[in-house]
């Protein structure tokens, strides 16, 4: 059996095509979800795509969190159904709780479009698992309202329970794509809730899975290909 | 009808970029003595029927699960007269 992995669309969605494709890729089935539609169709795992869901209205993922289809991915990924959420998924699944902290402004207050360098620290969740820890790599970084906040205490847990899922490499030349790119806390570009099943970050591992497009470097295609190992094996 | 007011601010310990940046414009502008700015969100409901507690204690809660983010932000809730 195929395992099938969803894309949500959301009114103002953008990199869901992109996110289908990455998927397709990586050998897995790739099926479009729809906001107002409850029923996830017998998906496996869920990809929340980047873009600019209701305009970024209120706060970034602040109106999206409410739809239909949030209402069954939280509950399923609750109970421990993969989510992958990327940018503006990323923002999504802080906004509804499933991961602590909240996005703010950068600090710069420019939107920012490069390739980023980030460090894997966590290579055990069910989106990284095809990385090793403490790798390098490099994937386009593209947003306003990115920069990671979470209280002192929520930081320390993270850090202590290894859920800091990928920091952005500060050391080394910015034409390279180095330096934290928004003021995000303590490096922070992706994080993990306890269960590791579910991960959000910044940058997009989706716009780096073929060699063609794009920045020519497929570093973002272990995301896919981990999490197809981890459903196939389960 | 009456209207409740609902103001939400960054909490304290965030930084605010866009209100520094608000303060950096205004000596420019001839504004002076203004050393720090804050930027917040001002929402005004009109209510159907009476401001009653239950009503409050329902903006409360919207303010508190969607109008706010707690994890970030304060708000507060005033009837206006």
């Amino acid at each position: 059996m195929t395992t099938r992995i969803g894309v949500v669309t959301f009114p103002g969605t953008l990199d869901d095509r992109d996110s289908l494709r990455a998927i397709r890729l990586a050998g897995a089935e790739p099926v479009s979800l729809w906001h107002r539609d409850k029923d996830l169709h017998q998906v496996d795992a869920v990809v929340l795509a980047g873009g600019f869901s209701y305009g970024d209205y209120l706060r970034a993922g602040a109106i999206s969190r409410f739809s239909p289809v949030m209402e069954t991915i939280i509950e399923q990924a609750r109970g421990g159904m993969p989510v992958l959420g990327i940018c503006n998924g990323f923002q999504i699944l802080t906004e509804a709780h499933l991961l602590p902290g909240a996005m703010l402004r950068n600090n710069h207050l420019h939107f920012i479009c490069r390739d980023q360098k980030l460090r894997v620290e966590n290579a055990e969740t069910a989106w990284t698992g095809d990385y090793t820890a403490g790798q390098e790599i490099s994937i386009p970084l593209k947003n306003v309202d990115g920069r990671y906040t979470a209280d002192e205490r929520t930081l320390d847990e993270l850090e202590a329970e290894g859920r800091v899922a990928f920091r952005y490499v500060v050391d080394g030349d910015a034409a390279d794509g180095a330096g934290n790119p928004n003021g995000s806390l303590r490096d922070i570009a992706g994080i993990s809730n306890a269960g590791g099943n579910i991960v959000g970050l910044m940058p997009h591992p989706e716009h780096a899975v073929e060699p063609l497009v794009g920045t020519g470097r497929t570093d973002g295609i272990p995301f896919f290909t981990s999490v197809l190992k981890k459903l196939v094996n389960a | 009808m009456a209207r409740v007011v609902v103001d939400v601010m960054l909490k304290p310990e965030i930084l605010d970029p866009q209100g520094q940046a608000v303060q950096r414009a205004l000596p420019r502008l001839g504004f002076d003595g203004i050393a720090d700015v804050r930027q917040g969100k001002r929402f005004e409901l009109e209510v159907e029927g009476p401001v009653d507690q239950a009503a409050l204690d329902r903006i409360h809660k919207m303010a508190e699960t969607f109008l706010a983010n707690t994890v970030i932000e304060d708000f507060t809730v005033k009837v206006e007269a």
